[in-house]
């Protein structure tokens, strides 16, 4: 067992973990971070996208140790201040971009790094950029118009109803 | 205009707001203190005989507490099939026993050997390192033909042979359709595979044991859509335990698709293990896992023939299919391919004689079972792939000839033994028409062409049966259940509402739409109205969501439930006002009697019904909470046209939506924007069938395509954005809101539009093809193209 330590959401995180612990097994059973979700063991779903100082990380594809000492964002540490949903969430529930909500965090999470690598995506910059992200319910179309929508876009205009 | 509440309205989910935040509680997020953890020794070969299973080495290993195999559950029952099929000679199907750990053989690749339950997983898993198999290797059967040929391995050695059944529907029929056939003015005549998948929600399996020495009570915490058919099934014919000393939780569900109906060997073993440990145990699958161990889908291949009079008119349809069981029946499989499958048949059309044929048979695969649609879309598949392929050689145009031959007339009884109440198929095509601009299809075209693209439109109907299902009506089918739901109204004093009921939401959004039609009925807003489900000791009793039934078969319950609740809150608001009960009106959440300006909150009368200070006690019980079974007449007939347009690049292949519309007729709609987004998300499951998903299994029965490396799940750039229209409505005639269900439209009608967009593409650029087999992975395309 090695110490491992980082910042999760702006709070000091410490533990103990094997070297072949993965960071998402470290936020959610030594953290109690659920929220971030495991869905396969080949690094294709993204139900478990992380930020790890400030970038898109599938957390099922890095150690824990390999974290150490980094800034690590969660699903959990999302939401405003007041508790309320972020820009990106609110988007999500405004244009029911989610049913069962296991690929949801993931999704926000990637949606929150395109955003900030590109603000205006064009419909087809949000598709390629979810590539790593798997939904099995949305088919994708209420994602899209989700992302588009919390960029500031005109969702009706872009896509149909 | 849309409502903001109540029924009609696209409500936004509260549901949503745990999920987005990270507070979903799902299976895997449920720890339960002392906890070990079991991880499951599965076979490598699809076939074998176990002669020894040492577990002595691994026993010693650090933080082992006990490892399983199959002759710790000799004392127990196997897995049992909920659906008992009779073949066309009226002998029961052959019935296998289905072990929860292996014995004797391995009859799958994944078909779980030993159980080591340890401290931690890592602990469980190096352990499984060290238990000694020896196990002789078999052949394998993996292709059904060869599987059923005389001399053929037996994948159940005690069984006559590798045939379940041989189902003949309608039997009497039979030889009535073949002279039909015989004096056909046209035959066409089209054999397809309807090619195995992966449900893949995209939540793994879980399952978390507890049991209590003191109380005797056990818990399974478990990824089900129906926890009350699991309490019943492992509770009844597993483990024997009985319903009260069996609490069976299902919490947020990450997605279902039909996968998490059945009972699985990794639930009962948990409960078993949790006693046998004394420790709450727990399972999660790996991705890995859930493709070796989840019941996988379709697996059928078929021959349909379509027999036309000279004017065109469909005479006769004979279907032959083998269907695919896998190695074990899982819990409904043996419905899926005969009542599921044969009585949608008729699809939209008049056509008077039908007989389907179908032989179900065992291999070395994982088991088959229901993935949304369920039968269904292989029925549609088949049936709206034959129209288009009879169109192109009778030169007519395949919309002309759907609509020539469309059922006009309701209640209409097809020869496949059900009666559709309602429906207006004219109306949804000529909305298609009008909604996926079917005019300006030809200057599309053109623009592909000028770009050098094929360019093909491909359209198809469909109609299923939900809601299911009348339980007198599949216990004579061979339905081993009742297929009613329930539901509980508890009023509280204040005035809030609590509804127990008993579907189970993993994605549809109950939590939203159910209180919609409370707060309606009730005229109150539907903040005050909460759902609770999922959990054995808190709802009465229910059969679960599938086969798009909440809302027709529960909702119909919770509807009769608040009936009685306004029933007895009248007498109660009656009694306050001194008035005749007949004389009371509730409207806008009071009660007011009529011609008089006199009134009572719904918070006063509730409120009395809980201090019942002036209240009728003589007449009626203190408190407000009502129950309902609902046992549906009949399945509820959703219907749809759909309409894809394609572009295939004939260089390679390659085929990309350019756009695809779903016209679909759901009767009456409780939330819009929930029924838009079911129908979504069943478009891309349909469109990864046509185009991308295949479980493949290689002639020694390894499976080749067991992670998403392997298996093309459809992606975010591998659809376009879909035009969905649901105006067209008939309501359900014998279910009190007149819905229909709309939970596996999306799947079941959009796989022949995408196909026959495809081979209109083809044609369209001179290329001889009527039909390709699904996946249409460029290759495929390519080889017929060139082929
Ligand atoms: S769990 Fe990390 S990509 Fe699937
Ligand atoms: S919402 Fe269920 S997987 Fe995306």
């Amino acid at each position: 067992m090695t110490q491992v330590s980082m910042t999760v959401n702006g709070k000091a995180a410490r533990g103990d973990v094997e070297g072949r612990t993965l960071l998402s097994t470290f936020l959610r059973d030594q953290l109690g971070l659920t929220g971030t979700h495991v869905g396969c063991d080949t690094s294709q779903c993204g139900a478990c996208v992380v930020h790890v100082d400030g970038k898109a990380v599938k957390s099922c594809t890095i150690f824990a140790l390999e974290a150490e000492g980094a800034e690590v964002a969660t699903i959990e540490g999302q939401a405003n201040a007041d508790g309320s949903l972020n820009v990106i969430q609110q988007a999500f529930q405004d244009h029911h971009g989610l049913q069962c909500g296991f690929c949801t965090p993931g999704m926000v999470m990637s949606a929150a790094a395109l955003l900030k690598e590109n603000p205006k995506p064009s419909e087809a910059e949000v598709r390629d950029y979810l590539e790593g992200n798997l939904c099995r319910c949305t088919g994708y179309h209420n994602i899209v118009k989700a992302i588009l929508a919390a960029s500031g876009q005109d969702v009706g205009a872009i896509a149909a109803e | 205009m849309p409502k903001d509440g109540g029924i009609g309205a696209s409500t936004k989910r509260r549901e949503d707001v745990r999920f987005l935040t990270g507070a979903g509680n799902y299976t895997d997020d449920i720890n339960v203190r002392g906890q070990a953890y079991v991880h499951f020794l599965r076979s490598d070969v699809a076939h074998g005989r176990i002669n020894g299973i040492d577990t002595g080495a691994a026993e010693a290993m650090p933080g082992v507490v006990r490892i399983f195999t199959g002759a710790d559950f000799e004392g127990v029952g196997g897995l049992p099939c909920g659906w008992l099929v009779t073949d066309r000679f009226g002998q029961p199907m052959q019935e296998p026993p289905h072990p929860v750990l292996a014995q004797g053989k391995v009859r799958h690749v994944g078909d779980p050997i030993c159980a080591v339950v340890a401290d931690t997983l890592e602990q469980a898993r190096d352990a499984a390192e060290a238990i000694v198999l020896d196990i002789e290797e078999l052949p394998a059967v993996v292709d059904m033909k060869a599987a059923l040929a005389e001399g053929a391995t037996k994948v159940h050695d005690d069984l006559k042979s590798n045939l379940c059944y041989d189902w003949g529907f309608v039997e009497e029929n039979r030889e009535a359709v073949d002279k039909a056939i015989k004096e056909a003015a046209h035959v066409t005549t089209l054999e397809l595979v309807n090619q195995r998948l992966v449900a893949n929600p995209m939540e793994p399996r879980v399952a978390v044991g507890e049991y209590n020495r003191g109380t005797g009570d056990h818990t399974l915490y478990t990824t089900s859509q129906n926890p009350h058919v699991i309490r019943l099934l492992m509770g009844a014919f597993v483990l024997g335990i009985p319903e009260h000393k069996l609490r069976v939780v299902a919490p947020d569900v990450g997605g279902g698709f039909g996968s998490k109906i059945f009972h699985y060997a990794e639930e009962a073993f948990c409960t078993f293990a949790a006693k046998a440990c004394n420790r709450p145990v727990k399972w999660t699958a790996s991705r890995s896992e859930a493709f070796l161990s989840d019941a996988q889908g379709r697996d059928h291949v078929t021959k349909i023939e379509l027999a036309l009079d000279k004017d065109n008119n469909f005479t006769a349809i004979r279907t032959d299919t083998l269907a695919n069981m896998g190695a074990y029946l899982s819990t409904f499989s043996t419905s899926v391919p005969t009542w599921l499958h044969g009585v949608l048949m008729a699809g939209n059309y008049k056509t008077p004689l039908i007989y389907v044929n179908v032989r179900a048979v065992f291999t070395n695969t994982v088991p088959v079972d229901a993935y949304r649609g369920a039968g269904r879309p292989e029925a549609t598949f088949q049936l709206e792939r034959v129209i288009d392929k009879a169109a192109r050689e009778l030169g007519v145009d395949p919309i002309a000839l759907r609509r020539q031959n469309f059922i006009t007339e309701f209640p209409y009884a097809t020869p496949v033994a059900v009666e559709y109440d309602t429906g207006d198929y004219v109306a949804t095509m000529d909305k298609l028409e009008e909604v996926a601009d079917l005019t300006g299809f030809a200057a599309r075209r053109k623009a592909s062409e000028a770009k050098g693209m094929l360019r093909g439109l491909g359209v198809n109907c469909y109609i299923e049966a939900c809601g299911i299902a009348p339980s007198n009506l599949v216990g004579q089918l061979g339905a081993r259940a009742g297929l009613y739901d329930a539901a509980t109204v508890r009023v509280n004093a204040t005035g809030s509402i609590s509804v127990m009921v008993g579907a189970h939401s993993h994605g549809q959004g109950h939590e939203t739409t159910f209180p919609q039609v409370v707060a309606e009925m009730l005229g109150i807003d539907a903040s005050q109205v909460e759902i609770v489900h999922g959990d054995t000791s808190k709802i009465p009793f229910g059969m679960g969501t599938y086969g798009s039934r909440s809302l027709a078969v529960c909702g119909s319950a919770m509807v009769r439930a608040t009936e009685k609740i306004i029933n007895k809150a009248k007498k109660i608001a009656a009694h306050l006002m001194e008035a005749s009960e007949a004389d009371i009106e509730l409207k806008d959440g009071a009660f007011s009697v009529a011609g008089t300006d006199k009134s009572v909150a719904w918070g006063d009368v509730t409120l009395a019904a809980y201090v019942p200070h002036n209240y009728p006690l003589e007449d009626i019980e203190p408190g407000l909470e009502e129950t309902a079974f609902y046992d549906p007449a009949n399945f509820t007939y959703p219907s749809g046209a759909y309409a894809c347009e394609v572009e295939v690049d004939p260089e390679t292949g390659k085929v990309t939506i350019e756009s695809f519309t779903a016209v679909d007729d759901f009767g009456n709609i409780i939330n819009p924007m929930i029924v838009d987004g079911q129908v979504h998300g069943g478009i891309a499951q349909g469109i990864g069938q046509a185009l991308l998903e295949h479980c493949v299994y290689d002639d020694n029965g390894q499976l080749q395509s067991a992670s998403y490396m392997d298996y093309a799940m459809p992606r975010a750039d591998d659809v376009p954005f879909y035009a969905v229209d649901h105006s067209c409505k008939t309501p359900c005639t014998h279910n009190p809101l007149g819905v229909k269900g709309c939970g596996e439209a999306g799947a079941i009608g959009s796989p022949p539009s995408v196909v026959n967009a495809v081979i209109d593409a083809l044609q369209s650029g001179g290329k001889n093809v009527t039909h390709i087999d699904m996946p249409l992975s460029p290759s495929r395309v390519w080889a017929a193209m060139n082929g």
